[in-house]
Protein backbone atom coordinates (compact mmCIF):
# COMPACT_ATOMS: atom_id res chain seq x y z
CA UNK A 1 0.00 0.00 0.00
CA UNK A 2 1.32 3.37 -1.04
CA UNK A 3 0.97 6.55 1.06
CA UNK A 4 1.30 9.98 -0.53
CA UNK A 5 2.36 12.80 1.79
CA UNK A 6 2.01 16.37 0.51
CA UNK A 7 4.40 18.77 2.27
CA UNK A 8 4.62 22.57 2.20
CA UNK A 9 7.62 24.84 2.61
CA UNK A 10 6.68 27.65 5.00
CA UNK A 11 8.29 30.30 7.18
CA UNK A 12 9.75 28.50 10.19
CA UNK A 13 7.53 28.11 13.23
CA UNK A 14 9.86 30.22 15.39
CA UNK A 15 10.12 33.21 13.05
CA UNK A 16 8.06 36.27 13.94
CA UNK A 17 6.98 37.53 10.53
CA UNK A 18 6.96 41.24 9.68
CA UNK A 19 4.37 42.95 7.55
CA UNK A 20 5.87 44.91 4.64
CA UNK A 21 5.53 48.67 4.99
CA UNK A 22 3.64 48.98 1.68
CA UNK A 23 0.98 46.51 2.84
CA UNK A 24 1.69 44.13 -0.04
CA UNK A 25 2.37 41.09 2.15
CA UNK A 26 4.70 39.75 4.80
CA UNK A 27 8.45 39.93 4.36
CA UNK A 28 9.70 36.39 3.85
CA UNK A 29 13.00 37.27 2.17
CA UNK A 30 15.99 36.08 4.21
CA UNK A 31 13.92 34.30 6.85
CA UNK A 32 14.36 30.66 7.80
CA UNK A 33 12.04 28.31 5.91
CA UNK A 34 11.05 24.85 7.11
CA UNK A 35 8.56 22.08 6.50
CA UNK A 36 5.08 22.98 7.77
CA UNK A 37 4.97 21.38 11.27
CA UNK A 38 1.65 19.59 10.64
CA UNK A 39 3.12 18.08 7.45
CA UNK A 40 6.12 16.84 9.44
CA UNK A 41 3.67 15.00 11.68
CA UNK A 42 2.03 13.53 8.55
CA UNK A 43 5.41 12.31 7.24
CA UNK A 44 6.20 10.74 10.61
CA UNK A 45 2.86 8.92 10.69
CA UNK A 46 3.33 7.60 7.14
CA UNK A 47 6.84 6.39 7.97
CA UNK A 48 5.56 4.65 11.11
CA UNK A 49 2.91 2.88 9.01
CA UNK A 50 5.69 1.71 6.72
CA UNK A 51 7.81 0.55 9.66
CA UNK A 52 4.78 -1.36 10.97
CA UNK A 53 4.63 -3.23 7.67
CA UNK A 54 1.32 -1.66 6.63
CA UNK A 55 2.60 0.76 3.98
CA UNK A 56 4.98 -0.41 1.28
CA UNK A 57 6.07 2.98 0.01
CA UNK A 58 5.90 6.60 1.20
CA UNK A 59 6.01 9.26 -1.51
CA UNK A 60 6.43 12.92 -0.55
CA UNK A 61 5.13 15.61 -2.88
CA UNK A 62 5.45 19.38 -2.77
CA UNK A 63 4.32 22.23 -5.00
CA UNK A 64 6.20 25.50 -5.22
CA UNK A 65 9.59 27.02 -5.96
CA UNK A 66 12.75 25.01 -6.65
CA UNK A 67 13.82 25.41 -3.00
CA UNK A 68 10.95 23.06 -2.02
CA UNK A 69 13.47 20.35 -2.97
CA UNK A 70 15.02 20.98 0.46
CA UNK A 71 11.65 20.31 2.10
CA UNK A 72 11.31 17.09 0.12
CA UNK A 73 14.86 16.04 1.11
CA UNK A 74 13.83 16.62 4.74
CA UNK A 75 10.81 14.35 4.22
CA UNK A 76 13.09 11.69 2.72
CA UNK A 77 15.54 12.06 5.63
CA UNK A 78 12.60 11.30 7.93
CA UNK A 79 11.91 8.15 5.94
CA UNK A 80 9.96 8.93 2.75
CA UNK A 81 11.18 6.71 -0.11
CA UNK A 82 11.04 9.17 -2.98
CA UNK A 83 9.70 12.59 -3.86
CA UNK A 84 7.91 14.62 -6.51
CA UNK A 85 8.26 18.38 -6.89
CA UNK A 86 5.64 20.26 -8.87
CA UNK A 87 7.81 23.25 -9.61
CA UNK A 88 6.39 26.73 -10.14
CA UNK A 89 7.20 30.24 -9.03
CA UNK A 90 3.54 31.26 -9.37
CA UNK A 91 1.32 31.89 -6.35
CA UNK A 92 -0.48 28.68 -5.35
CA UNK A 93 -3.80 28.72 -3.51
CA UNK A 94 -5.33 25.64 -1.83
CA UNK A 95 -7.76 24.79 -4.66
CA UNK A 96 -4.91 24.86 -7.18
CA UNK A 97 -2.75 22.63 -4.96
CA UNK A 98 -5.64 20.19 -4.54
CA UNK A 99 -6.01 20.04 -8.34
CA UNK A 100 -2.29 19.38 -8.76
CA UNK A 101 -2.46 16.63 -6.14
CA UNK A 102 -5.47 15.10 -7.91
CA UNK A 103 -3.32 14.53 -11.00
CA UNK A 104 -0.53 13.05 -8.87
CA UNK A 105 -3.08 10.76 -7.16
CA UNK A 106 -4.35 9.61 -10.54
CA UNK A 107 -0.88 8.46 -11.62
CA UNK A 108 0.49 7.28 -8.24
CA UNK A 109 -2.75 5.61 -7.05
CA UNK A 110 -2.06 5.86 -3.29
CA UNK A 111 -4.43 4.21 -0.83
CA UNK A 112 -3.93 7.02 1.68
CA UNK A 113 -3.04 10.69 1.28
CA UNK A 114 -1.74 11.84 4.64
CA UNK A 115 -1.20 15.59 5.01
CA UNK A 116 -1.07 18.28 7.68
CA UNK A 117 -4.39 19.78 8.72
CA UNK A 118 -3.27 23.30 7.86
CA UNK A 119 -0.22 25.30 6.89
CA UNK A 120 1.02 27.82 9.44
CA UNK A 121 1.45 30.60 6.86
CA UNK A 122 -1.99 31.08 5.27
CA UNK A 123 -3.82 29.12 8.04
CA UNK A 124 -6.33 28.00 5.39
CA UNK A 125 -7.03 24.40 6.49
CA UNK A 126 -8.45 23.42 3.09
CA UNK A 127 -6.17 21.39 0.83
CA UNK A 128 -6.77 17.89 2.23
CA UNK A 129 -10.55 18.28 2.27
CA UNK A 130 -10.52 19.76 -1.25
CA UNK A 131 -8.44 16.89 -2.57
CA UNK A 132 -10.82 14.37 -0.98
CA UNK A 133 -13.75 16.12 -2.69
CA UNK A 134 -12.03 16.19 -6.10
CA UNK A 135 -11.17 12.46 -5.80
CA UNK A 136 -14.65 11.64 -4.40
CA UNK A 137 -12.86 9.96 -1.48
CA UNK A 138 -13.83 9.94 2.19
CA UNK A 139 -11.89 12.20 4.53
CA UNK A 140 -10.77 12.01 8.15
CA UNK A 141 -9.46 15.39 9.25
CA UNK A 142 -7.69 16.54 12.45
CA UNK A 143 -6.44 13.04 13.25
CA UNK A 144 -4.97 12.25 16.66
CA UNK A 145 -4.81 8.47 16.11
CA UNK A 146 -4.70 6.42 12.90
CA UNK A 147 -5.18 2.66 12.65
CA UNK A 148 -5.08 1.04 9.22
CA UNK A 149 -6.60 -2.37 8.52
CA UNK A 150 -5.02 -2.80 5.11
CA UNK A 151 -6.56 -6.23 4.52
CA UNK A 152 -10.07 -4.86 4.98
CA UNK A 153 -9.27 -1.67 3.04
CA UNK A 154 -10.28 0.52 5.95
CA UNK A 155 -8.78 3.06 8.32
CA UNK A 156 -10.03 3.99 11.78
CA UNK A 157 -9.20 7.56 12.73
CA UNK A 158 -9.71 9.40 16.00
CA UNK A 159 -10.39 13.07 15.25
CA UNK A 160 -10.04 16.10 17.50
CA UNK A 161 -13.34 17.98 17.48
CA UNK A 162 -14.81 20.82 19.54
CA UNK A 163 -15.64 19.45 22.96
CA UNK A 164 -13.80 16.15 22.71
CA UNK A 165 -12.96 13.55 20.10
CA UNK A 166 -14.69 11.39 17.53
CA UNK A 167 -13.69 8.12 15.87
CA UNK A 168 -14.55 7.54 12.23
CA UNK A 169 -14.06 4.58 9.95
CA UNK A 170 -13.28 5.37 6.32
CA UNK A 171 -13.07 3.06 3.33
CA UNK A 172 -9.75 3.41 1.50
CA UNK A 173 -8.60 5.22 -0.57
CA UNK A 174 -9.03 8.22 1.70
CA UNK A 175 -7.48 11.51 2.77
CA UNK A 176 -6.33 11.83 6.39
CA UNK A 177 -5.13 15.15 7.83
CA UNK A 178 -2.83 15.27 10.85
CA UNK A 179 -3.48 17.28 14.00
CA UNK A 180 -0.81 18.31 16.46
CA UNK A 181 -1.00 15.37 18.84
CA UNK A 182 -0.97 12.54 16.29
CA UNK A 183 2.71 11.90 17.05
CA UNK A 184 6.04 13.53 17.82
CA UNK A 185 8.18 13.56 14.69
CA UNK A 186 11.67 12.08 14.99
CA UNK A 187 14.82 14.05 14.37
CA UNK A 188 16.57 13.14 11.16
CA UNK A 189 20.01 11.64 11.73
CA UNK A 190 23.10 12.56 9.73
CA UNK A 191 23.29 9.15 8.00
CA UNK A 192 19.64 9.48 7.01
CA UNK A 193 20.18 13.03 5.74
CA UNK A 194 23.07 11.70 3.59
CA UNK A 195 20.94 8.79 2.37
CA UNK A 196 18.08 11.17 1.51
CA UNK A 197 20.34 13.00 -0.95
CA UNK A 198 20.51 9.86 -3.06
CA UNK A 199 16.79 9.09 -3.05
CA UNK A 200 14.90 9.82 -6.30
CA UNK A 201 13.28 13.24 -6.69
CA UNK A 202 11.21 13.82 -9.85
CA UNK A 203 10.41 17.35 -11.02
CA UNK A 204 7.26 18.16 -13.00
CA UNK A 205 5.38 21.43 -13.63
CA UNK A 206 1.72 22.49 -13.41
CA UNK A 207 1.81 22.86 -17.21
CA UNK A 208 3.08 19.32 -17.73
CA UNK A 209 0.28 18.09 -15.45
CA UNK A 210 -2.26 20.17 -17.41
CA UNK A 211 -3.60 22.00 -14.35
CA UNK A 212 -4.86 25.59 -14.29
CA UNK A 213 -3.41 27.14 -11.13
CA UNK A 214 -4.68 30.71 -11.59
CA UNK A 215 -5.42 32.26 -8.17
CA UNK A 216 -9.09 32.83 -7.32
CA UNK A 217 -8.45 35.13 -4.41
CA UNK A 218 -6.80 38.49 -4.77
CA UNK A 219 -4.79 39.73 -1.79
CA UNK A 220 -5.57 43.46 -1.50
CA UNK A 221 -3.84 44.49 1.66
CA UNK A 222 -1.82 43.04 4.53
CA UNK A 223 -1.61 44.99 7.80
CA UNK A 224 -0.19 44.65 11.29
CA UNK A 225 -2.77 43.41 13.80
CA UNK A 226 -4.05 46.05 16.22
CA UNK A 227 -1.97 46.21 19.39
CA UNK A 228 -3.50 46.10 22.84
CA UNK A 229 -2.91 49.18 24.96
CA UNK A 230 -0.44 48.72 27.79
CA UNK A 231 -2.07 47.42 30.95
CA UNK A 232 -1.97 48.35 34.60
CA UNK A 233 0.17 46.56 37.18
CA UNK A 234 -1.94 45.94 40.26
CA UNK A 235 -0.38 45.60 43.70
CA UNK A 236 -2.48 42.81 45.18
CA UNK A 237 -5.63 40.73 44.99
CA UNK A 238 -7.75 43.45 46.63
CA UNK A 239 -6.79 46.00 43.97
CA UNK A 240 -7.38 43.46 41.19
CA UNK A 241 -10.88 42.67 42.45
CA UNK A 242 -11.66 46.40 42.82
CA UNK A 243 -10.47 47.06 39.25
CA UNK A 244 -12.52 44.21 37.84
CA UNK A 245 -15.60 45.34 39.75
CA UNK A 246 -15.20 48.80 38.21
CA UNK A 247 -16.05 47.16 34.87
CA UNK A 248 -19.56 46.59 36.22
CA UNK A 249 -20.98 43.64 34.37
CA UNK A 250 -17.75 41.61 34.48
CA UNK A 251 -18.11 40.09 37.93
CA UNK B 1 -28.48 37.44 -4.12
CA UNK B 2 -29.14 35.05 -1.23
CA UNK B 3 -26.86 33.71 1.43
CA UNK B 4 -26.91 30.09 2.54
CA UNK B 5 -25.80 29.54 6.13
CA UNK B 6 -25.15 25.96 7.24
CA UNK B 7 -26.58 25.30 10.70
CA UNK B 8 -24.48 23.50 13.30
CA UNK B 9 -26.50 21.33 15.67
CA UNK B 10 -26.70 17.94 17.36
CA UNK B 11 -30.20 17.04 16.07
CA UNK B 12 -31.64 18.49 19.27
CA UNK B 13 -30.41 22.06 19.64
CA UNK B 14 -29.00 24.70 17.32
CA UNK B 15 -25.39 25.46 18.34
CA UNK B 16 -24.81 29.10 19.37
CA UNK B 17 -21.98 29.40 16.80
CA UNK B 18 -24.62 29.46 14.04
CA UNK B 19 -26.08 32.67 15.47
CA UNK B 20 -22.79 34.51 14.92
CA UNK B 21 -22.59 33.26 11.34
CA UNK B 22 -26.10 34.58 10.67
CA UNK B 23 -24.91 38.03 11.77
CA UNK B 24 -22.00 37.78 9.29
CA UNK B 25 -24.54 36.79 6.61
CA UNK B 26 -26.71 39.82 7.41
CA UNK B 27 -23.63 42.06 7.15
CA UNK B 28 -22.96 40.78 3.63
CA UNK B 29 -26.55 41.70 2.73
CA UNK B 30 -29.24 39.76 0.89
CA UNK B 31 -31.69 37.16 2.10
CA UNK B 32 -30.26 34.70 4.65
CA UNK B 33 -31.37 31.08 4.37
CA UNK B 34 -30.43 28.51 6.99
CA UNK B 35 -29.79 24.90 5.95
CA UNK B 36 -30.51 22.31 8.66
CA UNK B 37 -29.42 18.80 7.72
CA UNK B 38 -30.00 16.15 10.36
CA UNK B 39 -31.97 13.15 11.46
CA UNK B 40 -35.07 13.56 13.62
CA UNK B 41 -34.06 17.21 13.72
CA UNK B 42 -37.43 18.97 13.51
CA UNK B 43 -36.81 20.78 16.81
CA UNK B 44 -33.66 22.32 15.33
CA UNK B 45 -35.47 23.49 12.20
CA UNK B 46 -38.20 25.04 14.35
CA UNK B 47 -35.66 26.84 16.53
CA UNK B 48 -33.83 27.98 13.39
CA UNK B 49 -37.01 29.52 11.99
CA UNK B 50 -37.28 31.78 15.04
CA UNK B 51 -33.78 33.26 14.70
CA UNK B 52 -33.83 36.95 13.86
CA UNK B 53 -32.59 37.64 10.34
CA UNK B 54 -33.37 34.23 8.85
CA UNK B 55 -35.78 34.42 5.89
CA UNK B 56 -36.07 30.72 5.15
CA UNK B 57 -35.07 27.40 6.72
CA UNK B 58 -34.20 24.54 4.37
CA UNK B 59 -34.64 21.31 6.25
CA UNK B 60 -33.23 17.98 5.05
CA UNK B 61 -34.00 15.10 7.36
CA UNK B 62 -32.63 11.62 6.67
CA UNK B 63 -30.84 8.84 8.56
CA UNK B 64 -27.60 9.54 6.75
CA UNK B 65 -27.49 13.12 8.09
CA UNK B 66 -27.59 11.96 11.73
CA UNK B 67 -23.83 12.44 12.17
CA UNK B 68 -23.50 15.22 9.57
CA UNK B 69 -20.53 13.57 7.91
CA UNK B 70 -18.65 15.98 5.64
CA UNK B 71 -19.09 13.84 2.51
CA UNK B 72 -22.89 13.79 2.83
CA UNK B 73 -23.22 17.37 4.02
CA UNK B 74 -21.08 18.74 1.18
CA UNK B 75 -23.06 16.83 -1.45
CA UNK B 76 -26.35 18.18 -0.07
CA UNK B 77 -25.06 21.78 0.06
CA UNK B 78 -23.75 21.61 -3.49
CA UNK B 79 -27.03 20.11 -4.71
CA UNK B 80 -28.95 22.90 -2.95
CA UNK B 81 -26.76 25.67 -4.35
CA UNK B 82 -26.93 24.29 -7.88
CA UNK B 83 -30.72 23.87 -7.91
CA UNK B 84 -31.44 27.55 -7.38
CA UNK B 85 -30.76 29.79 -10.39
CA UNK B 86 -31.52 33.33 -11.42
CA UNK B 87 -32.04 36.25 -9.08
CA UNK B 88 -32.51 34.03 -6.02
CA UNK B 89 -29.27 32.10 -6.68
CA UNK B 90 -26.90 31.74 -3.76
CA UNK B 91 -23.96 34.12 -3.88
CA UNK B 92 -22.46 32.98 -0.58
CA UNK B 93 -22.28 29.80 1.48
CA UNK B 94 -21.33 30.44 5.11
CA UNK B 95 -20.54 28.21 8.08
CA UNK B 96 -18.85 28.63 11.43
CA UNK B 97 -15.08 28.07 11.52
CA UNK B 98 -15.55 25.33 14.09
CA UNK B 99 -14.03 21.87 13.67
CA UNK B 100 -17.29 20.91 11.92
CA UNK B 101 -17.33 23.85 9.50
CA UNK B 102 -13.62 23.52 8.78
CA UNK B 103 -14.22 19.88 7.91
CA UNK B 104 -17.00 20.09 5.31
CA UNK B 105 -16.68 23.59 3.83
CA UNK B 106 -13.48 23.08 1.75
CA UNK B 107 -15.22 20.04 0.29
CA UNK B 108 -18.13 22.26 -0.75
CA UNK B 109 -15.75 24.80 -2.29
CA UNK B 110 -13.85 22.19 -4.30
CA UNK B 111 -17.06 20.62 -5.63
CA UNK B 112 -18.26 24.08 -6.71
CA UNK B 113 -14.80 24.77 -8.17
CA UNK B 114 -14.38 27.94 -6.11
CA UNK B 115 -11.92 29.11 -3.48
CA UNK B 116 -12.77 29.10 0.20
CA UNK B 117 -12.15 32.16 2.33
CA UNK B 118 -11.23 30.72 5.74
CA UNK B 119 -12.17 32.09 9.12
CA UNK B 120 -13.10 35.67 8.30
CA UNK B 121 -13.14 38.26 11.09
CA UNK B 122 -14.85 41.07 9.14
CA UNK B 123 -16.92 41.68 6.01
CA UNK B 124 -15.74 44.67 3.94
CA UNK B 125 -18.11 44.11 1.01
CA UNK B 126 -19.89 41.11 -0.53
CA UNK B 127 -16.61 40.26 -2.32
CA UNK B 128 -14.02 41.46 0.19
CA UNK B 129 -13.27 39.90 3.55
CA UNK B 130 -10.74 40.28 6.35
CA UNK B 131 -8.93 37.29 7.87
CA UNK B 132 -5.83 36.60 9.89
CA UNK B 133 -2.74 34.83 8.62
CA UNK B 134 0.48 33.65 10.30
CA UNK B 135 -1.41 32.84 13.53
CA UNK B 136 -2.70 36.39 13.80
CA UNK B 137 0.64 38.09 13.10
CA UNK B 138 -0.83 39.74 10.00
CA UNK B 139 -4.28 40.84 8.87
CA UNK B 140 -5.16 40.03 5.27
CA UNK B 141 -7.86 41.77 3.24
CA UNK B 142 -8.81 39.44 0.42
CA UNK B 143 -11.09 39.72 -2.61
CA UNK B 144 -12.83 36.74 -4.18
CA UNK B 145 -13.32 36.61 -7.94
CA UNK B 146 -15.53 33.51 -7.79
CA UNK B 147 -19.29 33.58 -8.57
CA UNK B 148 -20.04 31.82 -5.27
CA UNK B 149 -18.14 32.70 -2.12
CA UNK B 150 -17.60 29.82 0.27
CA UNK B 151 -16.72 31.39 3.61
CA UNK B 152 -16.03 30.14 7.14
CA UNK B 153 -16.61 32.63 9.93
CA UNK B 154 -14.66 33.13 13.15
CA UNK B 155 -17.59 33.25 15.53
CA UNK B 156 -15.92 35.43 18.16
CA UNK B 157 -15.59 38.26 15.62
CA UNK B 158 -19.36 38.65 15.12
CA UNK B 159 -22.16 39.19 17.63
CA UNK B 160 -24.85 36.53 17.96
CA UNK B 161 -28.17 37.02 16.19
CA UNK B 162 -31.17 36.98 18.49
CA UNK B 163 -32.78 33.56 18.95
CA UNK B 164 -36.21 35.17 18.81
CA UNK B 165 -38.07 37.49 16.53
CA UNK B 166 -37.72 35.56 13.28
CA UNK B 167 -40.67 34.03 11.44
CA UNK B 168 -38.98 32.08 8.67
CA UNK B 169 -40.81 29.49 6.61
CA UNK B 170 -39.50 25.92 6.83
CA UNK B 171 -39.04 24.33 3.42
CA UNK B 172 -38.41 20.57 3.31
CA UNK B 173 -35.41 19.60 1.22
CA UNK B 174 -34.95 16.29 -0.59
CA UNK B 175 -31.87 14.50 0.70
CA UNK B 176 -28.91 13.78 -1.59
CA UNK B 177 -27.63 10.22 -2.04
CA UNK B 178 -25.77 8.61 0.88
CA UNK B 179 -21.97 8.58 0.34
CA UNK B 180 -21.67 5.39 2.35
CA UNK B 181 -17.87 5.08 2.65
CA UNK B 182 -17.40 6.75 6.03
CA UNK B 183 -19.13 6.45 9.37
CA UNK B 184 -18.78 7.58 12.96
CA UNK B 185 -18.05 4.67 15.28
CA UNK B 186 -17.58 6.60 18.51
CA UNK B 187 -17.71 10.01 20.09
CA UNK B 188 -16.16 10.96 23.39
CA UNK B 189 -17.33 14.41 24.44
CA UNK B 190 -16.06 15.95 27.63
CA UNK B 191 -18.86 16.13 30.16
CA UNK B 192 -18.73 19.26 32.24
CA UNK B 193 -21.11 21.44 34.20
CA UNK B 194 -18.98 24.45 33.23
CA UNK B 195 -19.75 26.50 30.12
CA UNK B 196 -18.20 25.54 26.77
CA UNK B 197 -14.90 27.31 26.06
CA UNK B 198 -16.13 28.90 22.86
CA UNK B 199 -19.29 30.31 24.42
CA UNK B 200 -18.05 31.28 27.91
CA UNK B 201 -18.21 34.90 29.13
CA UNK B 202 -15.33 34.27 31.54
CA UNK B 203 -12.39 31.90 31.08
CA UNK B 204 -9.87 30.88 33.71
CA UNK B 205 -6.82 29.44 31.94
CA UNK B 206 -3.76 27.79 33.40
CA UNK B 207 -0.23 27.21 32.13
CA UNK B 208 2.90 25.33 33.01
CA UNK B 209 3.28 27.51 36.13
CA UNK B 210 0.66 25.38 37.87
CA UNK B 211 3.26 22.62 38.04
CA UNK B 212 0.99 19.58 38.01
CA UNK B 213 -2.41 18.28 37.03
CA UNK B 214 -3.41 18.11 40.69
CA UNK B 215 -2.49 21.76 41.25
CA UNK B 216 -4.26 22.80 38.05
CA UNK B 217 -7.54 21.33 39.22
CA UNK B 218 -7.18 22.17 42.92
CA UNK B 219 -6.42 25.84 42.28
CA UNK B 220 -8.34 26.74 39.13
CA UNK B 221 -11.58 24.78 39.49
CA UNK B 222 -12.77 26.63 42.64
CA UNK B 223 -11.99 29.96 40.95
CA UNK B 224 -13.78 28.95 37.75
CA UNK B 225 -16.79 27.68 39.67
CA UNK B 226 -17.01 30.89 41.71
CA UNK B 227 -17.03 32.92 38.48
CA UNK B 228 -19.20 30.54 36.44
CA UNK B 229 -16.23 30.39 34.08
CA UNK B 230 -14.94 27.86 31.59
CA UNK B 231 -11.51 26.30 32.11
CA UNK B 232 -8.79 26.77 29.51
CA UNK B 233 -5.13 25.88 29.23
CA UNK B 234 -1.97 26.78 27.36
CA UNK B 235 -0.37 24.29 25.01
CA UNK B 236 2.45 23.84 27.53
CA UNK B 237 -0.07 22.74 30.17
CA UNK B 238 -1.71 20.33 27.72
CA UNK B 239 1.63 18.92 26.55
CA UNK B 240 2.64 18.43 30.19
CA UNK B 241 -0.51 16.36 30.64
CA UNK B 242 -2.22 18.65 33.20
CA UNK B 243 -5.51 18.66 31.25
CA UNK B 244 -7.13 17.20 28.13
CA UNK B 245 -6.46 18.54 24.63
CA UNK B 246 -9.85 20.12 24.14
CA UNK B 247 -9.10 22.79 26.77
CA UNK B 248 -6.22 24.21 24.76
CA UNK B 249 -6.48 27.89 23.84
CA UNK B 250 -4.21 29.11 21.06
CA UNK B 251 -3.33 28.99 17.39
CA UNK B 252 -3.58 25.21 17.28
CA UNK B 253 -6.40 24.99 19.82
CA UNK B 254 -9.47 27.11 20.41
CA UNK B 255 -9.76 30.78 19.48
CA UNK B 256 -11.69 32.53 22.24
CA UNK B 257 -12.78 36.09 23.00
CA UNK B 258 -14.60 36.16 26.35
CA UNK B 259 -15.47 39.26 28.37
CA UNK B 260 -12.84 38.30 30.94
CA UNK B 261 -9.79 36.05 30.48
CA UNK B 262 -7.73 35.20 33.54
CA UNK B 263 -4.34 33.71 32.62
CA UNK B 264 -2.70 31.92 35.52
CA UNK B 265 0.92 30.81 35.26
CA UNK B 266 0.91 31.28 31.48
CA UNK B 267 4.06 32.89 30.05
CA UNK B 268 2.31 34.11 26.88
CA UNK B 269 3.83 32.41 23.84
CA UNK B 270 2.76 33.95 20.51
CA UNK B 271 0.80 30.82 19.76
CA UNK B 272 -1.23 31.19 22.96
CA UNK B 273 -1.80 34.94 22.49
CA UNK B 274 -3.15 34.21 19.00
CA UNK B 275 -6.01 32.33 20.65
CA UNK B 276 -7.10 34.85 23.30
CA UNK B 277 -5.89 38.37 22.53
CA UNK B 278 -9.33 39.50 21.39
CA UNK B 279 -10.73 38.96 24.90
CA UNK B 280 -12.25 42.16 26.31
CA UNK B 281 -10.36 42.23 29.60
CA UNK B 282 -7.25 40.14 30.20
CA UNK B 283 -5.84 39.48 33.67
CA UNK B 284 -2.44 37.83 33.99
CA UNK B 285 -1.04 36.29 37.14
CA UNK B 286 2.59 35.22 36.89
CA UNK B 287 5.65 35.22 39.11
CA UNK B 288 7.97 36.37 36.33
CA UNK B 289 7.64 40.15 35.88
CA UNK B 290 9.18 39.80 32.39
CA UNK B 291 6.61 37.25 31.15
CA UNK B 292 5.35 38.30 27.68
CA UNK B 293 1.74 37.73 28.77
CA UNK B 294 1.94 41.00 30.73
CA UNK B 295 2.31 42.97 27.49
CA UNK B 296 -1.17 41.83 26.47
CA UNK B 297 -2.79 42.04 29.89
CA UNK B 298 -5.07 44.83 31.07
CA UNK B 299 -4.31 43.93 34.67
CA UNK B 300 -1.03 42.36 35.64
CA UNK B 301 -0.43 40.80 39.03
CA UNK B 302 3.14 39.69 39.66
CA UNK B 303 3.50 37.09 42.37
CA UNK B 304 3.17 33.50 43.49
CA UNK B 305 0.03 32.06 41.93
CA UNK B 306 -0.20 29.46 44.72
CA UNK B 307 -0.89 32.31 47.16
CA UNK B 308 -2.76 34.65 44.83
CA UNK B 309 -5.33 32.28 43.29
CA UNK B 310 -6.84 31.01 46.57
CA UNK B 311 -6.97 34.60 47.84
CA UNK B 312 -8.69 35.72 44.65
CA UNK B 313 -11.21 32.88 44.90
CA UNK B 314 -11.95 33.87 48.51
CA UNK B 315 -12.27 37.57 47.63
CA UNK B 316 -14.89 37.09 44.91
Amino acid sequence: MKILVPVKRVVDYNVKVRVKADGSGVDIAHVKMSMNPFDEIAVEEAVRLKEAGIASEVVAVSAGVAACQETLRTAMALGADRAILIETAAELQPLAVAKLLRVVCASEAPQIVLCGKQAIDDDANQTGQMLAALMNWPQATFASKVTVAAGEGKATVTREIDGGCETVEVVLPAVITADLRLNEPRYSTLPNIMKAKKKPLAVVTPESLGVDIAPRLNSRHVAEPPQRAAGIRVADVAELVARLKSHGELL
Amino acid sequence: MSILVIAEHDNRVLKPATLNVITAGCEIGGEVHLLVAGSASTAVAEAAAKVDGVARVLHADADHYAEQMPENLAALIVQTVQTVAGAAAYSHVLAAATTAGKNFMPRVAALLDVAQISEIVAVSSPDIFVRLIYAGSAVLTVESKDPIKVVTVRTTAFTAASKNGGTAVIVPLAPAADFGRSRVIGRDLTQSARPELGAAKIIVAGGRGLGSSANFHALLEPLADKLGAALGASRAAVDAGFVANDLQVGQTGKIVAPQLYIAVGISGAIQHLAGMKDSRVIVAINKDPEAPIFQSADYALVGDLFEIVPRLTAAL
